[in-house]
Formats: C-alpha cells, sequence, structure tokens
C-alpha cells in the first residue's frame, strides 16, 4: 500500500469508527458545498482536501469585553456540533469558557502558541482602551491582542462587541471600547479579518467560514463591511416568512393578538428587518427551531454595525418604510435595502476618515 | 507563606483573577477580582425603557433570559401592567428551559474536570461497546498529540478520585451532556425566538400565541430532557458522589444564604414561588427572614471606585477609578453588597436552603432523600460546601424540568378553555418606577428602574455573582467566595486544583458582575425606590 492509500486508509478507519459511511461522507460535502454557495461538483474536491488534512487546524479564541454570548451560541450548533468542531475538526487551543487549564497552565497555552503561530485567531468582545478596564494575566486586552494577533494566519471576528464594540460600546461607550478592524489598526497589524456582525453570533455562520477556510484554503468572498457575503447579502426583509404580508397589508399591531398568531408582519410593531442584512430566516437558530420573527419577535437590527444606537427605540418603526396598501408599493421596502446598501458604503468612507481624524471614540456625555 | 495567584480563572464566564496565601498546605486568606468593566446602567441612561430588556440581556451571555426578565418584571411593575397567566406560563417555560440548560452545562462542562481526569480514562476496561467507543476516539486524540481544551490540565493529581471506569463514563456523558445543553436551548428558541438572546418577553407578557405544533415540540422536548436528567444526569452524580464525600463541609464560607424567588406562581407572590424568596442566617438557620431589597447595601472601599458610605442600589453612587491591583485596599470592579450588613451566598443551593428550610414539599423530599442516601439524615448542614452546591444545582435541574412539563399541561389547559391571552397592553407613564426582582441560574438577580419624560432616568442592577464573588465591605469582611476559601486544603501550590473546586462551585459569571457606574462624569446617582 503507497502512503497516499495508508493514509486514506485511515481516514475511512476513522469514518467508519464513527458510523460514517465513505457513501455518507462524500454527500455531505456535497451538501457542504451547496451551503458554501458552490456548485455540487465540488463535493469530491473537498472531500479530497479533508483526507489530506492530518492535522487539525489550531484555533485560539479569546474573550475580551464579551458577555460570552457567542461561545454559548457557538455550543449551541448542530451537524457539525460543537463535540465534533473541538474533537475532529479544529484544535481549540485556547478558550477560557471551556479549557480544563487554569493560571499559569493557561498562560503557558497562549505563550506556546504564540511561539508556534499558523492558528485561526477567534476574537470575541471588544477591546476596552480605558487603562486598567479590561484585563487578563495582569495584562491590558489591548496587549494581548497584539501578543496574539501576530502570529495567526487570519482573524474570525465573532458577534457586534468584536466588530465594534457592540451594546457595550454604544453611546456613551463607558469604557472606551473598540473592535477587531479599529485594534488592529492601533497596534499595527494587519492579516485576513472575517466579521461576523450579529449578537449573538449565529454559530452556522461561523462553522460556514471555518469549513469554507479548511476545505477551500481561503476565506470566503467578502462585503465592505468584511462580512461574509454567503450570509450577509440580503436583508431580512427579503426572505422573511411574514413578507406575503407586509406585501399584502397586512400587519399586526398588538403582539398576542389573532393577527399575529396568523403571523402578520411585524413592521409595524418596530421591525428592523427592511434594514438589517443577514440570512437570519434562511439559516435560523438553535438547530433551525426559530427565529426571532417566527416566535413573534420583531428584529432589532442587531446584524447592523452600531445597531443599539442606529435602531435605538426597538419597537418604534422604522422610519422611511412605504407600506403597500398605504399608497405605497412593495418596491418601498426594497428601495430601503437599496439606500440601506448605499449608505453602508457611505459610512464605511465616513467611519475611516473619521477614524483617521480623531480616533473615532469620543464620549458624547450619554446624551442622544 | 505562598501566595498563589490564578489568572485567568477558567471554566467560568467572564474575566476572573483569584489571589490566595497558603501557610501549612492551607489557604489562609484569599480575594477576588473582577478584570473587565464595561458599565451597562450608564448605556441605558436616555433611552426608551422597553429596549432595557433587550440590552440587559447582553450584561450576561450565559443566563441572558434571566436578565431580560428580571428587566421586563420591573417595567410590569413601573407601568403597573400584569401578564396575563398565559404570559406568565411562557416565560417560566423559556425561562426553566435556561435553567436546565445551564446547570447541565455546569455540570459536565464547567465543573466536572475538576473531578474527572479524562487521561485516566485511558485506563478503563469498558465492557459496553458505546463506552469502547469513546475510549478508542479519546484515544486517538490523546494520541494526536493535540489535546485541544484538555491540554496542560492537572491530570494525575492526587486529588483526583474517581476509578478509570467512572472517568470514561463521565467522559462520554461530557460529550453527550454537550448535545443536552444544546437541546434545552432549543426550547428557550421554541418560545423566545433564538437562545441565547431571547426577543419575546417584553413588559406586558409574550408577543406569541403558541400553536399546537410549538406545544407539541415544546412537550416531547422536555420530556426527552426529563428523561435524561433522570437516567443521566442524576445518575452520574450519584456514581461519582461516594468518592468525594470526604470533600464534605470545604468550602463552606458563611453560609448565609439568599433568594429573591423564581418562577412566578399564579398568584404573583414572590413567596409562593417555585423557589420562594427568602434569606437564612446561619446565626439563626433554619428561619426563614423577609427578603427585602431595601436592605441591601453596596460597599466600594476595596472597589477602584471612590470611597462613599455604603448605598442602597435606589441611591446608588458610583464614581470609577482604577488603581493598580492592591489587596490591602482596592483590587476589584466588584462591588460588594450586603443584606442586613452581612455578605450572602446566591445561587441554586441558596434556593435550595431557603425552600427546604420555607417548606416548600418537593425540595424538602428531594433534600431529605439526598441526605438519607449520603448518610447524614436529618442535617441539611452537611450540604454547605462545594458538595451540597454540585448537588443543588442537579437536583434543581431535575425540579425545573419536572415543572416545565407542568406549565405545557397548565397552558394547554388554559388555551382549551378559550384562554389565549399572551399579552397585556400598557402606556408608558411619563414618570415611573419599578423593581424586578428574580433568580438567574447563578442567584439572586434585581432590575431598578427609573423613567422620566418617558425615557430611563436610571437603572440599576445586583446580580448574582456580585453577591457571590464581590470583595471586603467597609468593615473588612470577606466576600462569600473569599471567606469559602479559607481553610481549604492545597497539596501542591504549583497546581491549586482544589482552589479551582471552590471557586467553580459558585458557577461564577464575571460578565454579569461588574457594570454599575458613571466613569465619566462623576456624577452621583439619584435613584429612588419606588
Amino acid at each position: 500500500m503507497s502512503k497516499k492509500e495508508e493514509v486514506s486508509k485511515q481516514f475511512l478507519d476513522a469514518l467508519e469508527f464513527r458510523g460514517i459511511k465513505r457513501r455518507d461522507f462524500l454527500k455531505y460535502c456535497g451538501a457542504t458545498a451547496v451551503l458554501l454557495g458552490l456548485s455540487e461538483s465540488f463535493g469530491p474536491k473537498i472531500a479530497a482536501a479533508v483526507e489530506k488534512a492530518t492535522k487539525r487546524t489550531p484555533v485560539i479564541w479569546l474573550n475580551f469585553a464579551s458577555d460570552s454570548g457567542c461561545t454559548e451560541a457557538f455550543i449551541k450548533a448542530t451537524y457539525p456540533s460543537p463535540a465534533e468542531v473541538i474533537l475532529d475538526i479544529l484544535s481549540v487551543d485556547y478558550n477560557e469558557t471551556i479549557m480544563a487549564a487554569a493560571g499559569k497552565q493557561a498562560d503557558e497555552i497562549l505563550a506556546n502558541s504564540a511561539k508556534a503561530g499558523g492558528y485561526i485567531l477567534i476574537v470575541e468582545g471588544g477591546i476596552p482602551t480605558k487603562k486598567g478596564h479590561g484585563m487578563i494575566s495582569n495584562k491590558e486586552m489591548l496587549d494581548v491582542f497584539k501578543e496574539m494577533a501576530s502570529p495567526c494566519v487570519a482573524i474570525v471576528a465573532i458577534g457586534s462587541c468584536a466588530t465594534d464594540g457592540g451594546v457595550p460600546a454604544a453611546k456613551p461607550n463607558p469604557s472606551q471600547i473598540i473592535g477587531t478592524k479599529e485594534a488592529m489598526q492601533r497596534v499595527g497589524i494587519n492579516k485576513p479579518l472575517v466579521n461576523l456582525d450579529l449578537c449573538p453570533v449565529n454559530p452556522q455562520y461561523l462553522v460556514g467560514v471555518v469549513v469554507n477556510f479548511l476545505l477551500l484554503g481561503k476565506l470566503p468572498d467578502l462585503d465592505g463591511f468584511g462580512r461574509p457575503k454567503m450570509f450577509y447579502a440580503q436583508t431580512i426583509h427579503d426572505n422573511c416568512e411574514r413578507r406575503a404580508h407586509f406585501d399584502a397589508g397586512r400587519y399586526v399591531e398588538k403582539f398576542g393578538s389573532n393577527e399575529e398568531a396568523l403571523g402578520y408582519c411585524l413592521y409595524k410593531m418596530g421591525c428592523k428587518g427592511p434594514m438589517t442584512y443577514s440570512a437570519c430566516p434562511k439559516i435560523q437558530y438553535n438547530d433551525r427551531t426559530s427565529w426571532c420573527i417566527k416566535a413573534g419577535g420583531p428584529c432589532i437590527g442587531c446584524a447592523e454595525r452600531g445597531w443599539t444606537d442606529k435602531f435605538a427605540g426597538f419597537y418604534e418603526p422604522l422610519p422611511g418604510v412605504k407600506i403597500p396598501g398605504l399608497g405605497g408599493v412593495e418596491a418601498g421596502a426594497d428601495k430601503i435595502g437599496a439606500v440601506a446598501a448605499v449608505a453602508t458604503v457611505a459610512g464605511i468612507a465616513i467611519h475611516a476618515a473619521a477614524t483617521a481624524a480623531s480616533g473615532r471614540t469620543k464620549d458624547d456625555g450619554g446624551k442622544k | 507563606m505562598a501566595r498563589i495567584t490564578i489568572d485567568p480563572m477558567t471554566r467560568i464566564e467572564g474575566h476572573l483573577r483569584i489571589d490566595v496565601e497558603i501557610e501549612g498546605g492551607k489557604v489562609k486568606d484569599a480575594w477576588t477580582t473582577g478584570t473587565l468593566f464595561r458599565g451597562f446602567e450608564i448605556i441605558l441612561q436616555g433611552r426608551d425603557p422597553r429596549d432595557a430588556w433587550h440590552i440587559t440581556q447582553r450584561i450576561c451571555g450565559v443566563c441572558p433570559t434571566s436578565h431580560g426578565h428580571a428587566s421586563s418584571m420591573s417595567m410590569d411593575d413601573a407601568f403597573k401592567v400584569r401578564p396575563p397567566d398565559n404570559g406568565r406560563i411562557i416565560r417560566n417555560m423559556i425561562e426553566g428551559a435556561q435553567f436546565v440548560h445551564s446547570h447541565i452545562l455546569w455540570f459536565y462542562h464547567l465543573n466536572a474536570l475538576d473531578y474527572v481526569d479524562v487521561v485516566s480514562a485511558l485506563k478503563a476496561q469498558p465492557k459496553e461497546a458505546s463506552l469502547k467507543k469513546v475510549q478508542g476516539k479519546l484515544k486517538a486524540f490523546v494520541d494526536s498529540g493535540q489535546l485541544g481544551p484538555f491540554a496542560n490540565a492537572y491530570w494525575g493529581h492526587p486529588a483526583y478520585k474517581l476509578p478509570p471506569d467512572v472517568n470514561l463514563l463521565a467522559v462520554a456523558h461530557y460529550l453527550e451532556a454537550l448535545q443536552m445543553q444544546a437541546k434545552a436551548a432549543q426550547v428557550s428558541a421554541l418560545f423566545g425566538g433564538r437562545m441565547p438572546m431571547t426577543m419575546t418577553s417584553p413588559p406586558g407578557g409574550v408577543t406569541h400565541v403558541p400553536s399546537v405544533d410549538d406545544l407539541k415540540n415544546y412537550l416531547f422536548r422536555v420530556k426527552e430532557l426529563q428523561d435524561w436528567i433522570d437516567n443521566v444526569f442524576i445518575t452520574d452524580l450519584l456514581a461519582i458522589a461516594p468518592y468525594y464525600l470526604g470533600a464534605a463541609g470545604v468550602g463552606k464560607g458563611y453560609a448565609n444564604f439568599l433568594s429573591w424567588g423564581v418562577f412566578e406562581d399564579a398568584s404573583f407572590d414572590p413567596k409562593k414561588r417555585l423557589l420562594p424568596r427568602g434569606a437564612i442566617f446561619a446565626s439563626d438557620f433554619p428561619k426563614v427572614h423577609d427578603a427585602k431589597p431595601e436592605d441591601v447595601m453596596e460597599h466600594t472601599s476595596h472597589s477602584w471606585y471612590k470611597n462613599s458610605k455604603p448605598l442602597n442600589p435606589a441611591t446608588g453612587e458610583t464614581d470609577p477609578q482604577y488603581t493598580d491591583y492592591d489587596s490591602n485596599k482596592k483590587y476589584t470592579w466588584s462591588k460588594a453588597p450586603r443584606l442586613q450588613g452581612k455578605p450572602m451566598e446566591v445561587g441554586a443551593l441558596a434556593r435550595m436552603v431557603v425552600a427546604y428550610a420555607a417548606g416548600q414539599p418537593t425540595v424538602t423530599k428531594l433534600i431529605n432523600d439526598t441526605l438519607a442516601k449520603i448518610g447524614h439524615p436529618g442535617h441539611p448542614e452537611v450540604l454547605f460546601g462545594i458538595i451540597g452546591r454540585i448537588a443543588a444545582r442537579t437536583l434543581e435541574c431535575k425540579m425545573v424540568a419536572d415543572s416545565m412539563e407542568q406549565w405545557g399541561l397548565e397552558l394547554i389547559g388554559n388555551i382549551k378553555n378559550g384562554n389565549t391571552a399572551v399579552y397585556a397592553d400598557y402606556t408608558i407613564p411619563d414618570k415611573a418606577q419599578g423593581i424586578g426582582l428574580w433568580e438567574a441560574p447563578r442567584g439572586a438577580l434585581g432590575h431598578w428602574i427609573d423613567v422620566d419624560g418617558k425615557k430611563i432616568k436610571n437603572y440599576q442592577c445586583v446580580v448574582p455573582t456580585t453577591w457571590n464573588v464581590c470583595p471586603r465591605d467597609d468593615n473588612g469582611m470577606r466576600g462569600p467566595i473569599e471567606e469559602a476559601l479559607i481553610g481549604t486544603a492545597v497539596e501542591n501550590a504549583e497546581k491549586p486544583l482544589e482552589v479551582l473546586r471552590v471557586v467553580h462551585s459558585f458557577d461564577p459569571c464575571l460578565a454579569c458582575t461588574v457594570h454599575v457606574i458613571h466613569p465619566e462624569s462623576n456624577r452621583i446617582m439619584d435613584f429612588k425606590v419606588a
């Protein structure tokens, strides 16, 4: 048996051991290809890539100013389950919430990983820049970030806190928390960065990026905010299961009403779906048990940058959305989507200019 | 005298540092430090009050639902609206699923590795095919040389007492429990839209009228959880317990207990909640005292705030001032709350002790059965400590899962009788104040809201881990975890496993702990109790 055949056999044995037949495995890979927006014919290529991999890709997962909601979300992932991700797919060498080692022994792991490099860095939580407001092992979080970001191959910022500071960076941002991109600029680090905006991250988005990276050897295509297009190209409104009711002018006007039970549109209850880019309606949450709008909760727009301030007054209807049946047409809402996309691009330019001019996080004294 | 610093303290939520001084192989003194400050209360000022229940869920990603519910309850109180019976029941169902999820996760994924030696499981000689399979997988994993989250731990430490076969069983269930905690979260998602960060419990009740399909899904999922808790979770506790009975009394601490009570009763009387409100003081155990929010005072002399006299959260004055770590002076972002001047332990053990002393029948039976099994009938005080905290979470998990089935049937009964109301409307008054007192899985949780001009003027939270992980107070009295560490035997200062056990027994959640203040303005928060 050649070396190659031997590796292949070992791999197949390992699959068999877990109760997976080769045919099933190829089927999974085909399905994964579809998930990634590729043609199913990529399946065999993906299978070959997996068979070749001998070492699990190391991951360093750092929590900064977070509430661990994204760790919690991640361990709700299914297919692959967190156990499969942790034990079979990746080598999660550092994650303070689940790791067995503590204190000195945990520090040693970080130090050794920094020396070895070659890991994916997952960032959860924003980074406080006020002295003493965020410390790990008696070091400022920004310093820990710098140490660990330098040797990594790519950074995945999961959840709104990691992308732009999130809720704790909402006005007046008491601990002057910044997102990963800004932290990279401050400490002079240039690495590939994927932003997974959402509060908390949808675990399938994270798994999707990791699978994309491992199987295809590259990060997914990103939009202007550094978000994978495969998850952020369309608004929630575009794919909403209640959309037909919006188009027909049928709205919920009170929670718990008959109209709600009939699944009418939540726009008048404050739903931010028309201005929020995320694949929530398609991928849903908790093994597709449900998602916000299905359960009668109007979208609060938590996939958008700066959502806590941008959409403050979560239960107030979005201004400027033309409502079908009230002089507007369906195009009204689609236009909102288009306007938001333009605003997004403009927002990036403004953001970059403001950052260059002043270092963004100015306290406005808590007044909205 | 040797001083050990454990930073980061892992297998908890958030950022915690522990310092202990060891003399003669025992902990002589201890300090707990919260090392992250975010400042949620100030972020809430000036906002639409209805946004608060979403924003405060982001205080903690492990128990977001409890924060959301406490927040909505503070507004139910302030806006004088009472959720319809179905709203009350559905909130209990969403909350209950979170408790079940949280306790499973804590037992297997946060706490168990202090008692279960993963490497020793390789020496087991299993007969069952399923265990052989897990062992094979574990061996392949260890042979790969990439130990991931199991690297560099205290494996082989003499304080690990389980035989290899029991270790292997626990490892197998560690993996199974990962699936079960996710399933429990699915139950929260069923009515809450997603978990973490549920979407459907605003002030006034809940948003959604459950369909027949929702109810069917709920009952069958709850049944699956109940079966697993009875046949695996409880069984594991009983399999592991005999090897660690020597730890009874370890980590006892003050044995003062506070519970605000959780799982609303139809009467909305907090003393009739499934786990009732009350306080227990070691000095006159088992007398149950009234627990009143006006008896809470917060101290700051050892926290990174400018000193002020102790104040009630309702008049909380907070003025942050980071100075370097100095365990003789200031050493944490956590304040030190006290009830009637006393440091209080909160959490599952506190709830069970209060419920037991108050004569709650289900709890009384569960505790009495447990005491009989471990050979201490009639002596609930043997449960004060790390063993009791583990047992209390396990028993509470069972009790809540069983109640979830009852709530589901109650809800179906109401709907059958034509009662489908889940939400009561309200108008936000120009000025209003309210308090929401509830329990997160980790213990007593309070939200205070003050509305002025239909906006939030002030918002305060006093959360579970602040009670447990707080520093010394103005009288130099240690916080509950600090006190519980005193006297703990530490065999090897390089590998302080016994210290981890005591800290983990409280299931600390640091994101919850630290968030009260106005960092920029030095402004005194003039908050009044309703």
